[in-house]
C-alpha cells in the first residue's frame, strides 16, 4: 500500500496485483542463499538428507527384497478375506469412486487438483508392476466410475445434489452390508477372516462415524442443565480421558463379556471396535465441546427470541456453526484414530500391522523385516498425508476461521 | 434513594381475572395492556439490578426506555422475552403471564421480535434463511409462503437484492435492517429493540431509524431501550427514564423534553442532548 506509485492513485485504472516471477536461480537465490546463515543451513540440510537417504535408497533399489511384499500383497490388502469374494470390497471402492466424483463436481467443480487425485491415483495404481489383472483391471473401473460421478454431478449439478446426500449417508452401511453379507444374496464372511489395510481402515471408518454422534450427544450433555445427563456425561468423558486405547481395548476384549449373557458371544473385531468407539466418543466430545463454546451467546439469544426451542436452536443454529468451526480437529483425530488402530494387533487381530507380524513369521520371510515395515508404514503415510491435504482443501471450500 | 413514583393504572389482577375468551379482544381495543411489568424485582448475586420496575405498553403505542448506562435497561427489556428471569413481580404479556411454564415462554416469544444491539445474525445462513429460519420451524409455514414473507420484508427494509447473501458480506446497518426483518417474519404483536443502533457508525444509524419509524407508523406496538432522542421526539407515545434499576418519570416526550419533573432526568438529558 504504502509504496504504490503516485500515478496508480491518479489513473484510475483497475490494475492487477503485482505478481513475482523468478528464474529458477532467481528463486534459489531469494530462499535458500540469500543470507550467509541461510546458505549454511541449506548445505547442512543438504548434507544431513544425503547421508539419510543415500543409504536408504541404496538399500530400497539394490539390495532389498520386495519379493515378500508382492507375493503377500492380498494379505497386507484384505487379510485372509476370501479371493472369491473379494470383488464385494472393489464393488465398495467403486461406489466410493463414484460418489467422490460427484462431490468433486458439485462441490468443488473449479478443482483440478480433486480431479488428478481421484483419476491419476487410481490409474497409476493400474500400472504398478506386481498386480494382478483383476486388481488392475478394477482400478481402471475405478478411475472410469470417479469420471462417470464428475460426468453426472457436471451434467445435472442441482438434481445430483440429493443423490449425493443420500450416497454419502448410506455409504456407511452399504459398506459394513458389503463387507459382512448378507444372507441369501452375498456369502457372509466373518469377521475373523477381515485383515489387513481393510481392517484398519474400518476400525477407523466406524470408530469415527459411530463415535461422532455419540461424542455430539456427550458433548451436549455435557452442557446439559440435567444435573444426571450433565453428571454421567463429564465422569464418562474424564474417565475414559484418563485412560490409554490399550486399556479401553483390554477392556472391550476382557470386560465387555461380563456385562454380556452367557449366551452371546461377541466376536473379537465387534468387540475391538466398540473398544475404539467408547474411546474415541470422549475425545469427539471434547472436540465438539471446543467448537460449542465458541458459540456467542447472542447467538442462542436470537434464536430462542425467534421462538425456537431448544432442539431446535441446537440444531439448526449452534451445531451447524460448532461442527464447522471442528472440522479440522475431527479430520486430525480421524487421522489418528487411523494410526491408533495399530494398537488392536496387541489384542490379536490381524490388521496391517497385525498382518506383518504374521507375514515375518512364516519361516521363508525370516529377516525381512526392513522390507515389511517400510511398505506398511509407507500405506499409513500415503493415507494420513492424503488426509491431512483433503483436509485442508475441505477447509478453503469451507470458509472454516471466516465469519 | 427514593421511591420510584411512576404509577401504572392496570393491576395484574384486571388482566387475569378478565376471562380468557375476552382478554384478547379488551387488549385489541387498548382497555387492557398488552405489555403489563408490575413490581418487577431482579438480582444477580447479590446486586439488586431491577428495584420494582413497574411499565405498561398498549397495543400500537411506541414507548421509548432510556436512561445511564448501567441502569439496567436491557436487563428489563430482556425479561419481558424471558432472555432473563427475574425474581419477583408480575409480568402480563398479550394475556400470558410470564412464568417457569415452558410452553408460555414460547408462547410468549412467538408474539415478540426482538432486535439486539449486537445483530445476532446466523453467520452461517444467508440472509434469505435467516429471516424464513423460525417461520418454517416454528410457525411450519410452507417454504414458499416463508420466502414470499421474507421477500416482501426485505423490500420494506430496502435490501431486497442482499437475499442471497451471506450476514458477514453486508454492512453494519444492512445486517441490522436484515435482523428487524426477521423478527418481523415472525408476524409478532411486540417488536422489542435493545439500542438498535448504538453498534453502528454514524452514516448508517438513520437507514436503521427510517425503518423503524416506517414500522411505528404503521401500528407496530414498540418498545425501544434507545439514546436516539430524535426518534423519540418523532415516533414516542411515551417515555420513561430508567436510573439504578428504577423507572424515574415517565410520559410523552413534549414533557420530558420540555418539562422534566425529576432532577436526575433534567441532569442526564442535559448530558445527552448538550
Ligand atoms: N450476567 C450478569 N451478572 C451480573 N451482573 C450483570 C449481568 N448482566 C448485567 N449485569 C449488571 O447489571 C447492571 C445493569 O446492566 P444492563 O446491561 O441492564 O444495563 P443497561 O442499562 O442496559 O446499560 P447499557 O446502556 O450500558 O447497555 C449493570 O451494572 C451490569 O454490570
Ligand atoms: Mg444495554
Amino acid at each position: 500500500m504504502m509504496n504504490r506509485e503516485p500515478e496508480q492513485y491518479t489513473t484510475g485504472e483497475v490494475l492487477a496485483p503485482p505478481t513475482e516471477r523468478y528464474t529458477v536461480l532467481g528463486w534459489l537465490k531469494k530462499n535458500l542463499f540469500s543470507t550467509w546463515y541461510y546458505t549454511l543451513l541449506t548445505l547442512v540440510t543438504i548434507y544431513i538428507l544425503y547421508i539419510v537417504l543415500k543409504p536408504t535408497l541404496i538399500w530400497a533399489f539394490t539390495q532389498a527384497q520386495w519379493q515378500v511384499v508382492v507375493v503377500n500383497l492380498r494379505l497386507f490388502m484384505v487379510g485372509q478375506y476370501p479371493a472369491d469374494q473379494v470383488f464385494r470390497i472393489w464393488i465398495a471402492l467403486h461406489l466410493l469412486a463414484l460418489t467422490a466424483g460427484l462431490a468433486w463436481a458439485i462441490w468443488l467443480p473449479r478443482s483440478r487438483r480433486t480431479g488428478a487425485f481421484l483419476l491419476l491415483i487410481p490409474l497409476a495404481l493400474a500400472a504398478l508392476p506386481f498386480i494382478s489383472s483383476f486388481s488392475r483391471i478394477n482400478w481402471i473401473l475405478f478411475a472410469v466410475f470417479a469420471l462417470a460421478g464428475w460426468g453426472l454431478g457436471t451434467w445435472k449439478p442441482q438434481a445430483m445434489r440429493r443423490p449425493l446426500l443420500a450416497l454419502l449417508l448410506a455409504y456407511f452401511p452399504i459398506l459394513i452390508l458389503l463387507i459382512l453379507g448378507v444372507q441369501p444374496i452375498l456369502k457372509i464372511v466373518k469377521t475373523n477372516l477381515w485383515g489387513g489395510l481393510l481392517l484398519t481402515m474400518l476400525l477407523a471408518v466406524v470408530g469415527i462415524a459411530v463415535s461422532f454422534p455419540l461424542g455430539i450427544l456427550l458433548a451436549l450433555g455435557r452442557k446439559s442443565e440435567l444435573p444426571i445427563v450433565k453428571f454421567f456425561s463429564i465422569i464418562y468423558i474424564e474417565f475414559i480421558r484418563g485412560v490409554p486405547l490399550v486399556t479401553v481395548l483390554f477392556m472391550a476384549e476382557l470386560m465387555l463379556p461380563l456385562f454380556l449373557p452367557p449366551q452371546i458371544v461377541i466376536d473379537n473385531v465387534i468387540r475391538a471396535m466398540a473398544g475404539i468407539i467408547l474411546f474415541e466418543a470422549a475425545y469427539m466430545a471434547e472436540n465438539v465441546r471446543g467448537g460449542l463454546q465458541a458459540i456467542p451467546t447472542g447467538q442462542y439469544e436470537a434464536a430462542w427470541a425467534l421462538g425456537l426451542n431448544g432442539f431446535q436452536t441446537t440444531f439448526f443454529i449452534i451445531l451447524p456453526q460448532a461442527l464447522r468451526n471442528v472440522i479440522p480437529v475431527l479430520v486430525n483425530q480421524f487421522i489418528s484414530l487411523f494410526k491408533d488402530t495399530t494398537l488392536v494387533a496387541i489384542v490379536g487381530l490381524l490388521d496391517l500391522l497385525g498382518i506383518a507380524s504374521a507375514v515375518l513369521a512364516q519361516p521363508e520371510f525370516l529377516g525381512k523385516q526392513r522390507e515389511v515395515y517400510v511398505f506398511i508404514a509407507l500405506i499409513y503415510w500415503v493415507f494420513s498425508y492424503a488426509m491431512s491435504y483433503a483436509s485442508r482443501r475441505l477447509e478453503v471450500a469451507l470458509g472454516v476461521g471466516e465469519r | 434513594m427514593r421511591e420510584a413514583v411512576v404509577k401504572v393504572k392496570t393491576t395484574p389482577e384486571q388482566i387475569l381475572g378478565t376471562p380468557e375468551e375476552h382478554r384478547a379482544d379488551a387488549i385489541e381495543k387498548g382497555k387492557l395492556p398488552i405489555v403489563l411489568a408490575h413490581e418487577v424485582h431482579k438480582w444477580y448475586g447479590n446486586f439488586h439490578v431491577l428495584r420494582g420496575v413497574s411499565l405498561e405498553v398498549f397495543k400500537g403505542e411506541v414507548v421509548v426506555i432510556f436512561g445511564p448506562s448501567g441502569s439496567g435497561k436491557s436487563t428489563f427489556i430482556r425479561t419481558i422475552n424471558r432472555l432473563e428471569e427475574y425474581q419477583k413481580g408480575k409480568i402480563i404479556v398479550d394475556g400470558t403471564e410470564l412464568s417457569r411454564d415452558i410452553r408460555n415462554i414460547e408462547k410468549i416469544r412467538m408474539e415478540t421480535g426482538m432486535v439486539f444491539q449486537q445483530f445476532n445474525l446466523f453467520p452461517h445462513l444467508t440472509v434469505l434463511q435467516n429471516i424464513t429460519l423460525a417461520p418454517i420451524q416454528v410457525r411450519k409455514w410452507p417454504k414458499d409462503k416463508a420466502e414470499e414473507v421474507a421477500m416482501q420484508l426485505l423490500k420494506r427494509v430496502g435490501i431486497p437484492d442482499q437475499a442471497n447473501k451471506f450476514p458477514g458480506q453486508l454492512s453494519g446497518g444492512q445486517q441490522q435492517r436484515v435482523a428487524i426483518a426477521r423478527a418481523l417474519a415472525m408476524q409478532p404483536k411486540i417488536m422489542l429493540f435493545d439500542e438498535p443502533t448504538s453498534a453502528l457508525d454514524p452514516e448508517m444509524i438513520k437507514e436503521v431509524l427510517d425503518v423503524m419509524v416506517e414500522l411505528a407508523e404503521s401500528g407496530m406496538t414498540m418498545l425501544v431501550v434507545t439514546h436516539e432522542m430524535g426518534f423519540a421526539r418523532a415516533v414516542a407515545d411515551r417515555m420513561y427514564f430508567f436510573d439504578q434499576g428504577q423507572i424515574v418519570e415517565s410520559g410523552p416526550p413534549e414533557q420530558i423534553f420540555t418539562n422534566p419533573q425529576e432532577d436526575r432526568t433534567k441532569l442526564f438529558l442535559s448530558q445527552i442532548l448538550h
